[in-house]
């Protein structure tokens, strides 16, 4: 049995072995926001925070998690009101099929929130590791870009 | 009570960017792709694959699988009933392995369990005994051999034209992955009375209907296709993957099934855009006049047919491209091999062609001494010219000359290469130094057939219904991602006044065929069937009211609402059911000839790049583009598809290939087969030309496809021209850079 507090909220939840975090959200906690696209940590469609820090969750066993404060893309907005990331993702076509969308909010609000001002180059190299197949970057970056500036 | 105003053309109408109805749901990690779908009591299905590229199938033992505990059903094709076969357009692939596997990675058996840890270790404790034959991967081979799904010869004009100068070459293509980021997956849930409802991302839900009743023996009524949430598909979704094994499994156990492919298994679960050898000769006047252009396109279609026959077939028409030529042979084939099977990527063959006759026109403008953009311009084909291939006269619009002109105008950045090396050649990697950076610029220009072609029946269906709501509009289409459901409801906006629109996905069973969302058709399609719906609903609301228009409130006349939305409904239901179909083509001549096409589109590219020729690395500075898209319904994502076609186009030039040896594939993972990342991608000008097509809604062209066509070309030519070298083969490898 391990501990893991996920967007707030207390679980003690029981995983198989070797399970990564990502299935222990998925198939176990029925928390579907954090994609599975390559099990490898090369496409950050995962992506959540433990402990404040941006990791694949494919690549973090659950029991490696234990005690753990996770934050996944259902934890990013305030109720029903959206993330500034997440706003500005919709309304500049940040979004096409979405399945990049949760890792890459995760981590734009993450850059946004420990990197004060970051460059358009920054921005591109923090989130390096989240691969969108659908929008070629330049919409994800649009939206992102002016939030930048504000911080 | 009397309500005054005067209507206002409707918000998020056509012509503008409203915000996706499924944006939202997608940031907050609320939107319910396939792979999110669970049900009480589901079994997780697996699928066990041949670790050969061709064998004979001497045994298979599945009950080592079924005595593991949680396991329900272990199935080979002798679980089959019905045709056992399935295929887009032939059906010649077996549902499970029938006695000899060909390819590597092909379904051997299925199985179900509990839970999706014990469907995996059943798959691996099915017994298969192989004996390993030698594969045919060769496909010039086989082609001798005869083994192809098609061989098209186009000839037109006179065999003896000749010109002054002469260039020839030979180009490859390498095999590309879609790698759309949700893998295959699906959930089929048996009825209880025989049948089973199977929720599915797919391309086109009516064709994988036809081929899972037909392979299994379902009476057609027993099987509902639902259209799941699905994370993009460029091609990979068109065929059949998993649909036919799920609902064997749902129907063998009575249980609902789910399946989802981990990515390794994706890369072999769906078929790839073809690998092509290609050899040209193209001949010219001095003033640069294209006389004569040869070619012979050879694409490797893998073991089974898949599209083959019609990615073949755009291969071939574009073989010269969007330029006139009167005199034109064509030999092109798709050979059967023990590779992979290939089919649908977005450009669909005409990708391939492109690389090689843009190459061409480079070298002849080299041999000519003439300014390549201005050859281009001297050839370009433009309404009521023929194509070269086929002689079709395009009535439609073509301004291929308006396209090359507008991305000739765009300004060239006179900025050098910068000094962060994160965006030099090999980036964080910080291998290049800024002197050793060579630049150099490339132009390309492509050109795609819109919607299915050569006699094919293309249809879709939409039915929209006035509710006391607004607008309700049913369909089959699929969402992919594009942005689909967006455009229904802004074309529905436009046509009705009524801006309260709701797009209804019908299952198989509700509504007919929405055809495919691929060949860059839906907008046009889903679309024009959309505008034709509306527009006779509208018809009916205006006539009952007696009114001049509407709007989310009702029916206005002078002014004055003379009748609500819910008083028009409740006198008698108002709805529409559209099938609506493109202009008629025809089926080649024994030429090669004819009228095989609905419409093309053009677009132009232009690469910069920076490149280190010690290492061999290429870092893509700029792609711009002009693009012909008919009209412009939705500016923010006919932009989404230009600069991700881009994307994957640039894909394709520097880093994407599938690496097959003896039919074996060498880098089924996203850790060895390289997608450009944030860093990799380019920035990009796109200027849209809007010259109104001949049947679109509003005379819009579908968009997906031409971002596509020749951004590959263009970035290859930048590559050439900075490094002085051939470079005949996409993707550009370092050592073909560096000269190993």
């Amino acid at each position: 049995m391990i501990r893991l507090t996920i967007n707030g909220v207390p679980h003690v939840v029981d995983p198989m072995g070797p399970e990564s975090l990502l299935t222990t959200l998925r198939d176990r906690l029925g928390l579907f926001g954090s994609k599975n696209a390559c099990e490898q940590g090369e496409c950050g469609s995962c992506s959540v925070l433990l402990d404040g820090r941006l990791v694949c969750s494919c690549l973090v066993m659950a029991v490696d998690a234990d005690g753990a404060a996770v934050t996944t893309v259902e934890g990013i907005a305030d109720g029903e009101t959206l993330h500034r990331v997440q706003e500005a993702m919709v309304n500049a076509g940040g979004v096409q099929c979405g399945f990049c969308t949760p890792g890459i909010v995760v981590a734009a609000s993450h850059l946004l929130a420990t990197t004060p001002s970051p460059t358009e180059t920054d921005i591109r190299e923090a989130l390096a590791g989240n691969i969108c197949r659908c929008t070629g970057y330049g919409a994800i970056v649009r939206a992102l870009e002016p939030l930048a500036a504000e911080s | 009570m009397t309500i005054t105003k005067t209507p206002t053309v409707v918000a998020g109408g056509v012509g503008t960017s409203p915000i996706r109805p499924d944006g939202i749901p997608k940031v907050r990690g609320e939107f319910a792709y396939s792979s999110d779908l669970e049900v009480d009591g589901m079994l997780w299905g697996s699928t066990v694959r041949s670790p050969h590229a061709r064998a004979r199938i001497v045994s298979i033992d599945v009950a080592p699988a079924l005595a593991i505990r949680g396991v329900a059903a272990a199935l080979t094709i002798a679980d089959v009933g019905g045709r056992g076969l399935f295929g887009l357009i032939e059906p010649d692939q077996p549902v499970l392995a029938d006695g000899e596997v060909r390819f590597w990675g092909e379904p051997v058996a299925v199985v179900a369990a509990d839970d999706r840890e014990t469907a995996r270790i059943a798959a691996t404790a099915v017994v298969v005994h192989y004996e390993p034959l030698d594969p045919l991967t060769d496909p010039e081979r086989a082609e001798e051999l005869g083994e192809t799904f098609r061989v098209l010869d186009i000839t037109r004009g006179d065999p003896d034209a000749r010109g002054e100068v002469v260039v020839e070459g030979y180009y490859e293509v390498g095999m590309q992955d879609q790698a759309q980021l949700g893998t295959e997956s699906g959930l089929a849930i048996p009825d209880g009375s025989g049948g089973v409802d199977l929720h599915v991302s797919t391309q086109w839900l009516h064709v994988d209907h036809e081929q899972v009743v037909a392979s299994l023996g379902l009476p057609p009524e027993q099987l509902r296709l639902h259209l799941a949430g699905i994370g993009g598909a460029f091609g990979a979704r068109e065929d059949i993957s998993l649909q036919i094994h799920l609902c064997l499994l749902a129907l063998r156990t009575g249980r609902p099934v789910k399946m989802v492919y981990d990515r390794a298994e994706s890369f072999v679960g769906h078929v790839h855009r073809h690998p092509a050898r290609m050899w040209f000769r193209h001949e010219a006047d001095r003033d640069g006049i294209l006389r004569r252009v040869e070619a012979r396109i050879l694409l490797d279609g893998g073991a089974f047919a898949s599209t083959s026959p019609a990615v073949l077939a755009n291969a071939a028409y574009f073989a010269v491209g969007p330029y006139a030529s009167e005199s034109v042979t064509v030999h092109a084939a798709a050979a059967r091999t023990n590779n992979p099977p290939c089919g649908a990527m977005r450009g669909f063959g005409a990708v391939q062609s492109c690389f090689g006759y843009e190459a061409q026109m480079d070298r002849l403008a080299a041999a000519l001494g003439i300014d390549p953009v201005e050859l281009r311009l001297r050839n370009a084909l433009d309404r009521e010219d023929r194509i070269a291939t086929t002689g079709q006269v395009i009535v439609g619009s073509l301004p291929t000359r308006r396209v090359i002109e507008a991305l000739r105008a765009l300004p060239l950045p006179d900025e050098a290469p910068g000094d962060d090396p994160r965006r030099l050649p090999g980036g964080t990697g910080l291998t290049t130094s800024r002197a050793a950076v060579m630049r150099g610029v490339g132009f390309a220009v492509g050109i795609k057939n819109l919607a299915f072609s050569e006699a094919f029946d293309d249809f879709t269906e939409v039915r929209a219904e006035l509710t006391a709501d607004g607008i309700r509009i049913h369909t089959a289409a699929a969402e992919v991602g594009q942005g689909l459901v967006t455009v229904i409801q802004q074309i529905a906006r436009t046509a009705t006044g009524i801006s309260n629109v709701e797009v209804v996905w019908d299952h198989t069973g509700e509504i007919g065929s929405a055809g495919s969302t691929s060949a860059s058709r839906q907008t046009q399609m889903t679309g024009g069937a959309t505008l034709r719906a509306c527009e006779a609903v509208a018809a009916v609301a205006l006539a009952r009211a007696d009114a001049e228009s509407l709007d989310d409130e009702g029916a206005w006349r002078d002014d004055q609402l003379v009748m609500t939305l819910a008083d028009l409904v409740a006198a008698g239901p108002i709805e529409h059911l559209e099938r609506f179909r493109h202009p008629p083509t025809t089926p080649p001549d024994e030429h090669g000839n004819g009228d095989v096409h609905a419409g093309y589109a053009v677009a132009a590219h232009r690469a910069i790049v920076d490149v280190d020729p010690e290492l061999g690395l290429v870092h893509v500075v700029r792609v711009d583009t002009a693009q012909d898209v008919g009209r412009v319904l939705n500016p923010q994502a006919v932009i989404g598809q230009i600069e991700g076609g881009i994307m994957q186009g640039v894909g394709l030039a520097i880093m994407e290939e599938i690496v097959i040896d003896r039919g074996v594939m060498k880098n089924a993972s996203f850790t060895d087969y390289l997608l450009p990342t944030f860093l990799d991608a380019p920035d990009m000008t796109a200027v849209l030309i809007e010259e109104p097509d001949h049947w679109g809604p509003f005379g819009a062209k579908g968009v997906g496809e031409p971002p596509t066509i020749s951004s590959t070309a263009a970035v290859v030519a930048a590559i050439r021209n900075a490094t002085g070298r051939d470079l005949n083969r996409a993707p550009v490898r370092p050592e073909d850079i560096v000269g190993l």
